[in-house]
């Protein structure tokens, strides 16, 4: 097996991107660090630049000035098919070879590498179990036979083939079913702490920004960055009224499902009434379930079989 | 009735000498010396035909796919060619190139133009575009996604083609015995002279038969050429 390569830090320098015979630039100014590992959500109304801000990594646009470094390496110095062979790419429309199969698929960048055989089906079958499609299975299928949530696996699988330390992630959910976004959103998260890599991952979508995103870049009209922060600071502290707007009136509720009750501290229960709860319990939920049954407080069950109880107070408290 | 003049190789049998529909006897003697030879001939008029305007048609399709502006003249021209009747076509040739085979290819390459081009592009213009971004995404070069991506779509839409053109220049190969005494087209029109009707029937049934046998078997090539189309037929 080849040896894990090390996630990269990612740099927007006052990248701008203009098209020819438009006024407004897509991506105006853009300047911001994403850090070797972590996964970048860029979210924004469209036209905002998102995809164009997205694309000026791999260079399937081209930057009009300042630059995006990979590495430390200006994108521009690299030649472009070497780069993107260095990218994972994901798309909406997933973009799967009809004509090849699923091992074929995920093994198109390994045998552009140069991989042997050998090696590049050893990769697949890892892979194709990594995204929970049993490598036996799903080996010599064809895309057509395939659902939609099973078609965006092979993509991800087939982005993470000659394990870049680079992946971008265009709106890669966008077109499932709400059951399965979530279920692959989860497994995305999974394979991160799995994987670790640096993620540029453009959604048009707040929520899913704030599941997945270790930091959120949000891009206004014009493509101008309003603000590129932590989801925990973009709810608590939007810059302005546009953040505060983009990302809802319900930001204080959207706050609460960042934290789940096994991460508090909370005081033992000592009879406290209450609805009985999970420890992996988001606080929304915890919220819910309080004025679902009218109880100023829950219980959570502690894995260790203790009871502690959070109460309605320490809810205000907390996102004060 | 007028007793048709039957070429009299000695003995001719009865059927033959009454002209009867269809005398299994003079095939079986025939075979050998006028069918057969024939028929290889009507293969190879075709192969020929079919495989030059496929080479031409596929260049100028990759070309045109390329840069637009090449699609229109090539499109026109070819399709002009494709409105002349074959023996129009055969006159104004003959002329330049003479009563050779040389005429009788050109004009066959001719008509399969303008199907096989036409085919090619639309199979080469029907990738889906993301499939196109991915590959481009993934960093495969122009040419790298041109042989291993584009082509292999276009697989159907080409064979596709290629079964009309090779069906319709087995039946026109056969109006090639106007200007040169190969392929079926020669025992067709000698005995279409003479009327004698088992040779015609014989003759054209080879046509028929070859024209078939060619599309099942264009047909089970693609079959075997894109397991991928199956798969989506039967999803």
């Amino acid at each position: 097996m080849r040896e894990r390569r090390q996630a990269v830090e990612i740099v927007f320098d006052h990248a701008t991107k203009r098209y020819p015979g438009r006024a407004a630039p897509a991506v105006d100014d853009l300047t911001m660090t994403i850090p070797a590992g972590e996964v970048c959500c860029l979210v924004g109304p469209s036209g905002g630049g998102k995809t164009t801000a997205m694309k000026l990594v791999n260079r399937l646009v081209e930057l009009t000035s300042g630059d995006v470094r990979v590495d430390g390496q200006s994108v521009r110095s690299l030649d472009e098919t070497t780069l993107r062979r260095g990218i994972g790419y994901v798309i909406q429309q997933v973009g799967l070879f009809p004509h090849m199969t699923v091992a074929e698929n995920v093994a198109t960048v390994p045998k552009l590498l140069g991989w042997s055989k050998r090696e590049a089906q050893e990769r697949t079958d890892e892979l194709l179990d990594l995204v929970d499609l049993p490598a036996r299975d799903y080996r010599s299928r064809y895309a057509s036979q395939l659902s939609g949530g099973e078609r965006q696996r092979v993509g991800l699988a087939r982005a993470l083939a000659a394990d870049p330390p680079l992946m971008l992630m265009d709106e890669p959910f966008g077109a499932l079913d709400p059951i399965t976004r979530t279920r692959l959103q989860n497994e995305l998260l999974r394979i991160q702490e799995e994987v670790r890599k640096t993620i540029i991952f453009v959604t048009h979508d707040i929520d899913e920004a704030i599941l997945i995103g270790d930091r959120i870049a949000i891009l206004r009209e014009g493509g101008v960055l309003a603000q590129y922060d932590t989801p925990e600071r973009i709810l608590a502290e939007p810059a302005d009224d546009f953040v505060a707007r983009f990302v809802g009136a319900d930001r204080g509720l959207k706050r609460l499902s960042l934290t789940r009750l096994d991460e508090l501290d909370l005081e033992p229960a000592n009879g406290a009434a209450g609805p009985l709860l999970e420890g992996e319990t988001t606080l929304r939920d915890a919220l819910s379930a309080m004025l679902n049954d009218g109880a100023r407080s829950v219980v959570v069950d502690g894995r260790d079989g203790t009871r502690r109880v959070l109460t309605l107070d320490r809810i205000t408290e907390l996102l004060r | 009735m007028a007793q048709p003049v039957i070429p009299d190789f000695g003995e001719a049998s009865e059927c033959v000498s009454e002209n009867r529909l269809f005398c299994p006897d003079w095939v079986r003697d025939n075979w050998d010396p006028v069918l057969q030879p024939a028929l290889v001939q009507h293969i190879q008029l075709t192969l020929i035909a079919v495989g030059f305007g496929f080479v031409i048609s596929l260049g100028a399709a990759l070309a045109a796919h390329r840069l637009r502006f090449v699609e229109r003249p090539f499109a026109w021209v070819s399709a002009v060619i494709y409105t002349i009747p074959s023996l129009a076509l055969f006159q104004l040739l003959v002329p330049i190139t003479g009563l050779t085979v040389t005429t009788v290819e050109i004009a066959l390459v001719g008509y399969t133009l303008l199907i096989l081009f036409r085919n090619t592009l639309a199979g080469l213009r029907a990738v889906p575009p993301e499939v196109l971004e991915a590959a481009r995404g993934m960093g495969l070069t122009a040419g790298q996604t041109l042989w291993r991506v584009e082509l292999p779509l276009a697989v159907p839409a080409i064979i596709a083609g290629l079964r009309i053109a090779v069906v319709s220049t087995i039946a026109l190969a056969t109006v090639a015995a106007f200007v040169v005494s190969r392929g079926l087209g020669g025992p067709i029109l000698g005995a279409l002279r003479l009327d004698f009707r088992t040779e015609i029937i014989a003759a054209g049934a080879l046509a028929v038969g070859l024209a078939v046998l060619a599309d099942v078997l264009l047909v089970l090539m693609q079959r075997l050429a894109t397991p991928w189309a199956a798969s989506r037929r039967s999803a």
